[in-house]
């Protein structure tokens, strides 16, 4: 050992030292979590491919039929179209939030009190039952003239109950990121925008917001990967997506466990697509505020080959 | 063009019970440059913020190129102006940070172009030749598709500068833009000022950069508690102060 270190010594004078050989220090404990966690995995798939009520090959005949796919489209419209609604809504009620005029500041306060503090299947079921409090819906003066009047069981169809449940809920928490967001940024920022002349509006879009992004987007993920599970409850108003078809599978064959395994499947190979998606666009908005872009998973293959071919 | 660029009266301001500004008084003719010194929280940025209404004052009046800032002169009434209007008048005010506040999420030739493009609607083209052009002004051509983050603080700042002057400002504020810096990018950055007052730009200097002062500046305000306390040509104020506060300052800074 001890002539190892005067010969790294002795050479450090003459150019570069050697490259350190010295010998891995041992984990042990890793060894041990590995088998325990290899013991579990074992008898894991052992059920899931010897015990037969799984019948996984009635889940196959299930997993791509023309109702279940249905179900899967319609839960993936409802969530972009909520997300859309949520974000969209979640910024103005932000904005508003920030405002200096206190009745509107207070608005979105009260917007985000009550739709933040009741839950959302009550809410969604309040949508779809809107007839039963108001039976017709009407605009106009209050106690004077009405100009449009309809029922409300024909402009409340149960997609839209759905959406507003959804969209609506979501926009309070929304509102509560993009804050947290935009006072990320620093005033400085918004300084030296007015002082180039630029309007708050343009301010806000230009500069804030896209600076905000970083803050906003991974909580964004997260919260379109709730939506895609939050739709499920739709099933409730009702409305049919994944959850419902399925149901409406096995009550027909009785078939539940096996069909609740498939739709798991289905949400998790969803979920596991918006987190790829999740990533990219984190990287995107990373531009500028690090010094360099982390690399993405396909370039980070692509280094690790070139690398083998080099040597 | 306006006798006077900037012409500040009795400017008073305050933040809630606190008096910080009791009454400033200044004139700068087109062309000038001139320093503002001061100890820590005598007002100094509060002053340069209100003469692009970044603040808004309480009392007196403030001109910039003929124009009240903030408001509108209409027979013997004073209107107050949009938010539309206060971004137009702040267009003609260049104006330069300690912490220079470049847009972290564009890049070096966007920073300067955004107020042109967007502000001024004027052909990107012709904008971004200006900013080239700019860019080498200042020393920093080959840092245009840069983003701000890999730059130093003295190459940031510099193009804050060229970013302010994209909009061709009639006059140019600057509150402390080297004390953020470390001494050996100091220079750079004053070189870039002295000849922007070369070429006769109209400029508010607050600094602590005495020498800057003496040399470039064509007049020199003293400020302590928000007030005023010495004016007057730089090169007598510093080798011969008249009051007893600017004569402690001044030891402590040279
Ligand atoms: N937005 C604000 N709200 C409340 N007080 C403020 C605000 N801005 C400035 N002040 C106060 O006004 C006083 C003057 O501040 P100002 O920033 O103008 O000082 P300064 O002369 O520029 O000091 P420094 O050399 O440290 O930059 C300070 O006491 C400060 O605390
Ligand atoms: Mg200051």
């Amino acid at each position: 050992m001890a002539q190892i270190h005067v010969e790294n010594v002795n050479k450090a004078h003459g150019g570069k030292p050697e490259a350190i050989s010295a010998i891995p220090l041992r984990h042990p404990g890793r060894w041990v979590a590995v088998a325990i966690i290899a013991l579990f995995m074992a008898m894991g798939l052992h059920t899931v491919f010897t015990n037969p009520r799984f019948k996984w090959s009635l889940q196959w005949s299930y997993f791509f039929s023309a109702q279940i796919l249905h179900g899967v489209s319609t839960t993936l419209e409802l969530t972009v179209a909520s997300m859309a609604i949520g974000v969209t809504l979640g910024v103005i009620l932000a904005v508003m939030r920030l405002s200096s005029n206190p009745i509107v500041t207070g608005a979105a306060w009260f917007y985000i009190w009550v739709f933040r503090g009741t839950p959302l299947l009550v809410q969604l079921l309040i949508w779809a039952n809107l007839g039963a409090l108001f039976p017709t819906l009407s605009i106009g003066l209050p106690f004077g003239h009405q100009f449009f009047v309809k029922q409300t069981f024909t402009i409340i169809p149960s997609v839209a109950a759905a959406l507003l449940g959804l969209g609506l809920n979501e926009a309070a928490y929304m509102a509560e990121i993009v804050r947290a967001g935009i006072i990320s940024v620093g005033e400085g920022q918004a300084e030296a925008a007015a002082s180039i002349g630029m309007r708050k509006m343009m301010i806000m879009r230009r500069i804030v917001l896209p600076q905000a992004m970083r803050v906003i987007v991974p909580p964004t993920g997260n919260e379109t990967i709730s939506m895609l599970k939050s739709t499920s409850l739709v099933a409730y108003v009702p409305y049919v997506e994944l959850l419902f078809a399925t149901q409406n599978i096995y009550t027909r064959n009785y078939q539940i466990m096996p069909l609740l395994i498939m739709a798991s499947l289905w949400y998790l190979g969803i979920t596991s697509i918006l987190m790829i998606g999740q990533y990219y666009v984190e990287r995107y908005y990373a531009k500028g505020s690090s010094r360099q872009l982390p690399l993405t998973p396909l370039q980070k293959i692509k280094m690790r080959i070139s690398k083998f071919g080099v040597k | 063009m306006a006798e006077l660029m900037v012409s500040a009266q009795k400017v008073h301001k305050h933040f809630g019970r606190h008096e910080v500004l009791k009454g400033i008084d200044l004139s700068v003719p087109p062309g000038q440059v001139v320093c503002i010194i001061g100890p820590s929280g005598s007002g100094k940025s509060t002053f340069l913020r209100c003469i692009n209404h970044l603040e808004k004052i309480d009392a007196g009046l403030i001109e910039v190129d003929g124009d009240l800032v903030g408001y509108r002169r209409k027979g013997d009434k004073i209107f107050e102006l949009s938010e539309r209007e206060v971004a137009e008048r702040r267009q003609r005010i260049g104006m330069v940070f300690q912490h220079f506040n470049l847009f972290p999420h564009r890049t070096v030739v966007e920073n300067i172009t955004e107020g042109p493009i967007k502000v001024l609607k004027e052909d990107r083209g012709q904008v971004t030749e200006r900013a080239k052009e700019l860019l080498r002004k200042v020393g920093l051509s080959e840092k245009e598709n840069a983003y701000p983050a890999s730059l130093s603080g003295g190459q940031q700042q510099r193009v804050a500068i060229a970013r302010a002057l994209a909009m061709r400002p009639k006059l140019m504020l600057f509150d402390e833009p080297t004390s953020a810096l470390d001494p050996e990018l100091v220079g750079d950055v004053l070189g870039v000022m002295r000849s922007l007052a070369e070429e006769g730009m109209t400029m508010i200097v607050v600094t602590h950069e005495i020498g800057f002062a003496r040399e470039v500046g064509d007049y020199l305000i003293f400020m302590d508690g928000g007030v005023v306390v010495e004016a007057g040509d730089p090169r007598n104020v510093i080798a011969n102060p008249q009051q007893e506060r600017t004569r402690l300052f001044l030891s402590k800074v040279l």
